[in-house]
């Protein structure tokens, strides 16, 4: 193997075989190290075997928070620190405190699922990509192979896997 | 890459490949601006600057430089504030309940909505605020900051509050969705640059990489966010809405308010998408991406909640009868037979009676038709608040009080300093942001035909 590559890409042109691809190569046994696409193909995550995204607990925690923080703000306020008599209603007017705590909610929700996101998945407005092939956000498919994980297997072994999963081209990419 | 269906009609036409779908949307971002977009810039420019004159003198005199008096305290502000909180549910409408419906034609248009939302909400945002008198105190009366220019804390029985924050979550959340779907097509732009380009789109791009795990992420934050936009962008037209609904002037206490403004709002979002869109597609020549049938779709939405909205004003003139109330009688009666019959006829033309027209289908796939519709829309829909608000307030309970509204030069001038900052906005936007969701569109690309799912 050559010790100066590190990666072996696949390009691909078309969702379908790409979807196909991923299981051929990962059924061959090659570790893919991921796929990059101009845009979201859909079952990609299931034939890549990604777990599903936490997120939606992140939204509801955050959500939750935003509720309780509104309500116990609104109480506090209105009830027990400055009780003031406002059109004879009660100081606890419940019905009155519902708009700004859906408000908050989905304020909290929003904002807390977004930035969870943001951090997770390492997008931040100084970050620095790599990026394995410039097309991958134009029109192609870049399914990467990490060499480094795939040790038992024989450079042109896995080229020969990419080229027959339907690959219009196989490229060689190392990064400093 | 694009198989056309026999069945179907494409989303995209023209035979578009992926490249091609980059290609023309990169394509106004990258090259030098037109003629055509600096003389359009510069009058936009040009009109914020006149009615900059009108907001600076409301500032410092204050609002008696409006022509409101004792009888008619809210007259032009809050009817354009309401006016363009309205025109504001269309973004998000479009990108979050037409997302959950899976209705794949939202995906050439909802960038261009969301951004117009945006800057209608910073416009809409602009009255409250310079109604303040000295909005530089603002935060004391609008945010929960305890001070002594009032009571303790600000107070949460009062819909006024509740709209402060329905307005400022519906802005941050929206601008949140719309930065979100920005950054995979920055990514896609800074691919294709070099030089200083590079370096400010990779920034906005967030070091987007598209690779598969983060789409998936992507993907899930956008159905999450589409599902708590869904009922925020309800919400925000319904708690303006309960600005009047829970006071009790005759002519707006009513339990109608909330549904009747929420279709009023995406009645009056989609004829401004309608008026944007047909020029920006003119204009950039994306023909091809907003097509003839995303122009009837949107026109079908207008028949629905234009008659929506008609129901609503019979449903108003009926239960004011059937109340027994006379007070509430008289505010209606008024309102179609009074001094102000003027605007209610204006409004009862344009909202109602005009886009019935749009059931004609020469007339809605035709496009000066629709530009042309879409205006008088808009037009009914600011006689509609302002018949609301003023015709509800001119005549007081003692008639020794009752007074007309004329609106002096800086209510026009502020009116004119929004239209010139929603312009300035949108034309920067147009200019320097992909104003179609490539990578969205790419996604629906194939998966629009028959024959790609073999």
């Amino acid at each position: 193997m050559e010790r100066d590559t590190h990666f072996i890409l696949g390009v691909y042109d078309d969702e379908d075989v790409l979807l196909h691809a991923v299981e051929k190569v990962r059924g061959s046994g090659v570790k893919i190290h991921e796929v990059y696409s101009p845009y979201p193909v859909h079952g990609l995550e299931h034939v890549l075997g990604y777990k599903r995204s936490k997120l939606p607990i992140a939204a509801f925690l955050f959500g939750m928070l935003g509720t309780s923080l509104a309500l116990t703000m609104q109480f506090y306020m209105m009830k027990f620190d400055w009780p003031m008599i406002i059109g004879g209603k009660d100081h606890a007017a419940f019905p009155d405190f519902i708009p700004v705590s859906f408000e908050m909610t989905v304020l909290l929700a929003a904002f807390g699922m977004v930035g969870v996101f943001l951090i997770t998945s390492n997008l931040k407005p100084w970050a620095q990509p790599r990026i394995f092939d410039l097309r991958s956000t134009d029109d192609k498919h870049i399914l990467a192979i990490d060499l480094a994980n795939n040790s038992s297997m024989k450079l042109e072994k896995i080229k020969e896997i990419l080229t027959d999963s339907g690959a219009t081209e196989v490229n060689k990419k190392s990064f400093d | 890459m694009q198989v056309t269906s026999s069945v179907r009609q494409p989303l995209v036409t023209g035979g578009k490949t992926y490249h091609d779908v980059t290609h023309d949307v990169s394509r106004q971002v990258e090259g030098k601006p037109t003629k055509l977009w600096f003389m359009a810039f510069l009058t936009a420019v040009g009109v914020l600057a006149l009615g900059s004159t009108a907001l600076l003198a409301t500032l410092w005199e204050g609002i008696g430089m409006w022509g409101l008096n004792k009888t008619v305290g809210w007259a032009w502000d809050i009817t354009n504030f309401v006016w363009w909180v309205g025109i504001g549910h269309a973004g998000t409408l479009i990108s979050a309940v037409l997302l959950l419906f899976r209705q794949k034609w939202r995906t050439s248009i909802n960038r261009a909505a969301e951004a117009m939302t945006i800057f209608a909400v910073i416009c809409a945002a602009m009255f409250p605020v310079i109604h303040m008198g000295r909005p530089w105190l603002g935060a004391y009366w609008a945010l929960p900051l305890p001070n002594t220019y009032g009571s303790l804390w600000v107070n949460f029985n009062s819909p006024l509050l509740w709209d402060v924050f329905a307005i400022s979550t519906y802005f941050s959340v929206s601008l949140v969705f719309w930065y979100i779907g920005l950054i995979p097509d920055f990514a896609t732009i800074r691919d294709r640059a070099t030089g200083l380009r590079k370096i400010i789109y990779g920034a906005l791009s967030f070091g987007w990489d598209g690779a598969a795990k983060t789409w998936m992420r992507y993907e899930s934050v956008s159905l999450i966010l589409a599902g708590l936009a869904t009922p925020l962008v309800l919400s925000v037209h319904t708690i303006v809405s309960f600005d009047f609904a829970t006071s009790v002037i005759p002519g707006w206490h009513t339990t109608i308010f909330p549904p009747y403004f929420v279709a009023g709002a995406i009645f009056s979002g989609f004829a401004m998408v309608l008026t944007l869109m047909i020029i920006t597609r003119k204009v950039f020549k994306l023909e091809d991406y907003i097509t003839l049938g995303h122009i009837e779709l949107m026109n079908i939405v207008i028949i629905i909640t234009g008659s929506i909205v008609g129901i609503a004003y019979i449903t108003e003139f009926f239960i004011a009868w059937y109340s027994g109330v006379e007070a509430e009688q008289y505010a209606f009666i008024n309102r179609a037979t009074g001094p102000y019959w003027w605007a209610y006829w204006s409004m009862m033309t344009c909202n109602v009676i005009s886009p019935q027209l749009f059931w004609f289908k020469k007339i809605r796939t035709s496009i000066v038709a629709t530009f042309i519709l879409s205006l008088v829309v808009n037009i009914g829909m600011w006689f509609e608040r302002f018949v609301i608000i003023v015709t509800s307030l001119h005549r007081d309970y003692l008639p020794s009080s009752w007074a007309m509204f004329y609106p002096s030069w800086a209510d026009v001038g502020v009116y004119l300093f929004t239209f010139g900052l929603f312009f300035t906005l949108f034309f920067l936007f147009a200019k320097f942001f992909p104003v179609i969701n490539m990578a969205e569109v790419k996604s629906v690309l194939k998966s629009s035909s028959e024959k790609a799912h073999k």
